[in-house]
């Protein structure tokens, strides 16, 4: 653990240091309602500079809330914010800016069709009316070279993956020079080597002096490695503050439940019939700017299997993805469920009973305007109890949806609430509830399925799904945490290039062969 | 035209003098709309402010003669401001209604097709019959031939080479210019807008605002060079096909020029035919622009790949 540098030397601070050092942040007594959902009750917290900050809670605690209220995202309805000593109004990012304050939000805030250099010229607030792109290129070369992480300055956002979108969103921020960094779960979406990478860095410009954090986590293991101090939310209400030194991860965790709780270890039940569930063959597939993604892919599945998916973001894995929830046609090659050819029409879907919980799932698997009432009944409000011949039965689809927030307990103002207005991990929820409540699944997809929940529901979904894997289901599970693949696969498999790398079963999987094939050697 | 004398080197002479002619309208109006759209907003209702323009500018060339004392070589000019003028307010009211929370543009945009060519029909009724001053021209043909057919085939409105010009400068304002990518921020992702401390409100409201006012000269053009009179049957869904086409040149400036002048060569086809004699299926050969639409559509969408360019919040419905 790095040493916490003694805050700046107060009182003397030369118009120098003043310029370098980060400014010391407080923000107090902070309140926000949405409708009548109190989403920030009296909430302070104070972010030293020169110091790693991280800010605990559950899901829809009121993290991002707080943090968007301090950035002028939000309208606060009471509260202050307190820079160097002196209360200041932020009324827009513009003014946050202006006080050295950059944020990354939860959602990716990169323009999808313009190009990641576009982005980065955009997002200064300075007042030129032309572009210069000639020097503007140079100096962004220039950037990039020094930058902890390199993308391609010309291709579009749209077109890059969930990882690397994010190291854009750090990257912008430190291309603005931003004194405090508020970064809303910016590793849930980085392999765990990648998260160490990003972390340490900003890690050693906060231990140099140059720059305060603020980070919202689910991790305890980057809060415990990278940060100073913990500040903690419980539904919306300050829960406690101390010293990362002095604070067990159960402490925490106790901070955020307000109660103990102990892990529950789901075990795995061998199995004995193979009867393959999921078949693809030399599957191809076209990324959408028209390259090849999928290079020829052959699969597997059987019935009560976990096979997970490893690699780097960017590498394929979004597209196969896709292909199997019937998003992109494949170019070539066969996808086969239960035996039988597979085009994911609603009618298929249906009757193999297959279940996807993808990536980003606001975009692939929501409609953001329509209700969480709605949401969750995507699948079933063409079919009995919820329609009657053509008629849509409004009030069975209303029932259904209070049984499932309950159970999944999805923190929403109402059912007819938007799923867009929803916390990140409330919208994961609302998806995994319609996806994972159907009585008889046959074969599931889940990407990336915990991105930025909180611990405890990271360790519901994990038990979900090892228990399905337990009642025969055939699961294929994509993520970028390797130990989370590590933990639930029976089969391990590395996809790199568009390729499959490398493939074991999990008893004989070699860590040092995985890094390997991860990296593309 | 007495396009005989030259036989059938009269039917290319008549798509380009067509395609010349015929080709500044559609191409003002998708620019204004291309403009609009960038900024996630759909305005329908360009016909509609395409007569307005058409009206306005025929009316004030008019009065400005006969009633003001202006000299015919200004009046017209004031008319094609006044014909941008007519179209800011018409985009005024689009902007405002349809940002309205719930509210749908295609639904505000058809309402928009209605009142605008309903105020106009009213408003114009006076000035079908009088002749109002026309713009003048460059005679681009006196220059390379002297003939007259040629002649009369190869005049060039001012405002055409202004509409021309304005493609690239359009293409060059979102590419080079901060305001130009935050109109794209805005039309592609709003919450990123937003992050960066701009109004998506404001962005759209000027863009309509702006692309209304383009709109309302490309009217002015129907009334005052091309064909030059006011009528009801003036625009003759003009508007509406230069919307579409905003499509198919895939919100590019530059694309939208060629599709205007491939759309004004094509309506030009039919006349030009009859003209050398051939009237069988005038018509058909009329329907000419719709067809070729059709096909360079289907050639060229493919299910597999994203529309690409198509700006990501594009009349989505807000909030
Ligand atoms: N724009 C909004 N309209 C209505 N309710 C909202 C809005 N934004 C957030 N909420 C609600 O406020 C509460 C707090 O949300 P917030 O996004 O701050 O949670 P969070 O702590 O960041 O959770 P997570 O870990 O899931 O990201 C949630 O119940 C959420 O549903
Ligand atoms: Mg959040």
């Amino acid at each position: 653990m790095a040493e916490v540098i003694p805050s700046v030397h107060q009182g003397s601070v030369s118009e120098l240091d003043a310029a370098i050092a980060p400014p010391d942040l407080e923000v107090v007594n902070m309140s926000k309602r949405f409708g009548s959902l109190v989403a920030l009750d009296q909430v302070s917290l104070h972010v030293k500079p020169g110091t790693f900050h991280a800010l605990l809670g559950e899901n829809g605690a009121g993290k991002s809330t707080l943090v968007k209220c301090m950035m002028g995202f939000y309208r606060p309805d009471h509260g202050d914010i307190v820079i160097n000593k002196r209360s200041r109004t932020i009324a827009s990012p513009k003014d946050a800016h202006h006080y050295g304050i950059g944020m990354v939000y939860q959602h990716f805030t990169s323009v999808p069709a313009m190009t990641v250099a576009e982005n980065l010229v955009m997002s200064r607030f300075d007042t030129t009316t032309v572009i210069n792109w000639k020097q503007e290129m140079a100096a962004l070369q220039a950037f990039m070279a020094t930058a902890p992480f390199k993308l391609p300055l010309e291709t579009l956002v749209g077109q890059l993956a969930a990882g690397e979108k994010q190291k854009l969103e750090i990257l912008k921020q430190l291309y603005l020079h931003s004194k405090i960094l508020i970064l809303d779960e910016p590793t849930s979406v980085l392999t765990p080597s990648e998260a160490d990478e990003v972390l340490g860095l900003i890690r050693e410009q906060v231990t140099d002096g140059k720059l305060s954090v603020l980070i919202i986590s689910h991790k305890f293991r980057e809060v415990t490695s990278f940060c100073d101090e913990i500040t903690v939310l419980r539904k919306g209400k300050f829960a406690g503050t101390g010293r990362v030194e002095a604070l067990t991860v159960a402490d925490m965790a106790e901070m955020m439940m307000g109660e103990k709780r102990e892990p529950q270890p789901v075990e795995k039940v061998a199995t004995t019939e193979v009867v393959p569930v999921l078949q693809l063959h030399n599957l191809h597939a076209n990324k959408d700017n028209g390259l090849e993604a999928l290079h020829g892919v052959n699969l597997t599945v059987h019935q009560g299997e976990i096979v997970g998916i490893a690699g780097i973001s960017g590498n394929g894995q979004r597209e196969l993805v896709e292909v199997l929830a019937g998003q992109r046609s494949a170019t070539s090659g066969q996808v086969m469920v239960n035996g039988e050819p597979y085009a994911a029409t609603r009618k298929q879907i249906n009757q193999h009973r297959v279940f996807v919980l993808p990536e980003e799932p606001l975009k692939n698997a929501c409609v953001p305007h329509m209700s969480v009432a709605e949401n969750l009944a995507l699948r079933t409000f063409d079919r009995p109890p919820q329609a009657k011949g053509p008629m849509v039965l409004f009030a069975a689809i209303r029932q259904m949806a209070e049984q499932l927030i309950d159970t999944f307990k999805i923190k929403t103002p109402t059912p007819e609430t938007p799923v867009g207005n929803l916390s990140g991990g409330n919208v994961q929820r609302t998806v995994l509830a319609r996806e994972l409540s159907a009585d008889h699944i046959n074969l599931l997809i889940a990407a990336n399925p915990c991105f930025g929940l909180d611990f405890a529901m990271v360790d519901y979904i994990h038990g979900q799904i090892l228990s399905a894997r337990n009642r025969g289901v055939a699961v294929l599970l994509v993520s970028e945490d390797l130990d989370e693949l590590l933990k639930l696969s029976d089969r391990l498999i590395v996809i790199s290039g568009g390729k499959f790398a490398y493939e074991s079963a999990i008893a004989e999987a070699d860590f040092a062969a995985i890094s390997h094939a991860m990296a593309g050697h | 035209m007495a396009t005989e004398a030259i036989g059938w080197l009269g039917v290319p002479l008549g798509i380009l003098a067509g395609t010349l002619r015929g080709s500044a309208p559609f191409l003002f109006v998708s620019l204004g709309e291309c403009l609009t759209e960038k900024s996630g907003k759909i305005n329908l209702g360009l016909e509609g402010t395409l007569l307005m323009g058409a009206m306005s500018a025929y009316a004030i060339s008019y009065l400005g003669v006969s009633q003001w004392n202006m000299s015919p070589a200004i009046s017209p000019w004031i008319g094609v401001l006044v014909a941008g003028l007519a179209g800011m307010g018409m985009g005024l009211i689009h902007a405002w209604l349809s940002q309205q929370p719930r509210v749908n543009d295609i639904a505000v945009g058809i309402a928009m097709i209605i009142f605008g060519s309903g105020l106009a029909f009213f408003l114009g009724k006076p000035f079908i019959q009088p002749q109002a001053p026309q713009l003048p021209s460059f005679e681009l043909g006196k220059l390379l031939s002297s003939s007259p057919i040629v002649q009369s085939a190869l005049q060039i409105s001012p405002l055409f080479i202004l509409g021309v010009l304005l493609a690239p400068a359009m293409n060059w304002f979102f590419k080079s210019t901060r305001p130009g990518l935050f109109i794209r921020a805005v039309g592609d992702s709003p919450d990123a807008a937003l992050a960066m401390g701009v109004s998506v409100k404001k962005v759209r409201m000027l863009c309509i605002i702006a692309g209304s006012f383009l709109a309302g000269i490309g009217g002015a053009y129907l009334s005052l060079v091309y064909p030059g009179s006011w009528t009801e049957r003036i625009s003759s869904g003009q508007g509406l096909m230069a919307v579409a086409l905003v499509i198919f040149a895939r919100w590019n400036p530059i694309q939208c020029l060629w599709a205007s002048l491939f759309f004004g060569g094509a309506q030009a086809i039919g006349p030009a035919l009859q003209a050398v004699g051939i009237d069988k299926g005038y018509y058909l050969f009329n329907a000419a622009p719709y067809v070729l639409t059709l096909l360079i559509m289907i050639l060229t969408c493919s299910p597999k790949k994203t529309l690409s360019g198509a700006p990501g919040a594009l009349g989505s419905i807000n909030g």
